[in-house]
């Protein structure tokens, strides 16, 4: 196969692409700005931290089922473990949001990181709620009740029905969960990408 | 009285929650208190120095 070929497959030009736009340096930093040193700088790591004991926590509770997370304690435990990480995760990427919105994130080419983030955070509020209905007490049964007002007054209630257990936990432990991670890996991957927003140049700066 | 016990007597689990209303704005003291926690959390990670900030800024 000669050079030119070999230049022209798929899987050179994937990799070239991949490795021109995230180089190992960028991907994985030694060092970063000396901004970055600021306490609000710490809501984005919290929200992944927080994100990965979500999941871990889930997927113990999805192998070990309902009987087990009402009725012993240590399944107690892990479902509290899974509820807490959650406010976590929700405390965090709020403040997170905050402290971006007023930085002006989106700026010098970043708008596609913000809207993977403003995207993430309103997957994880339906994760969040398909999690609420999906706990097979009467909590979830009062909520979904409430929520199937709400939703087919929107006409939704046809494809997305609350009051359907089945359809809501498939929707909370697949297909959200898999929204919400890809979503934050590509974020994730987007500022390592472009870099943290610097903060906005003082007036002396530009005068 | 462990501390697990004396914390659920601070905050009793077990009851109706309380409510603040104002016409149509309706709001749990929970979830109040939430929200005050991430604004005072928000404030504070602006203006408290991050450790090491100073000594990386000193070598320079």
């Amino acid at each position: 196969m000669s050079t030119t070929e070999i230049d022209r497959q798929w899987t050179t030009r994937l990799r070239q692409r991949v490795t021109s736009k995230l180089p190992p340096e960028k991907l994985l930093p030694d060092t970063q700005p000396a901004y970055v040193s600021s306490w609000i700088y710490v809501f984005g790591v919290t929200t992944l931290a927080a994100l990965m004991v979500v999941i871990a926590t889930g997927c113990v509770l999805a192998i070990r089922g309902p009987q087990w997370w009402h009725g012993s304690n240590i399944g107690h435990f892990v479902n509290s473990l899974h509820l807490w990480s959650v406010e976590i995760f929700f405390f965090a990427m709020v403040i997170h949001l905050w402290g971006k919105f007023f930085m002006a994130a989106w700026r010098g080419g970043r708008s596609l990181t913000w809207v993977t983030g403003a995207v993430t955070f309103l997957v994880s509020i339906l994760t969040a709620f398909t999690g609420y209905v999906s706990q097979t007490n009467f909590d979830s049964q009062w909520i979904a009740t409430q929520a199937k007002d709400g939703i087919n007054a929107t006409g939704g209630g046809a494809y997305f029905n609350v009051l359907n257990l089945g359809q809501m936990l498939m929707w909370h432990i697949v297909l959200l969960p898999i929204g919400a991670v890809v979503l934050t890996a590509l974020h994730v991957l987007m500022v390592r990408s472009k870099g943290v927003v610097p903060p906005f140049a003082d007036a002396s700066e530009m005068s | 009285m462990n501390w697990a016990t004396s914390l659920a007597a601070l905050v009793p689990l077990d009851h109706l929650g309380h409510y603040l209303h104002w016409h149509w704005f309706l709001i749990s003291v929970a979830n109040l208190t939430v929200i005050g926690l991430m604004v005072v959390t928000f404030i504070v990670a602006l203006f408290v120095p991050f450790p090491g900030r100073r000594r990386r800024e000193d070598s320079k």
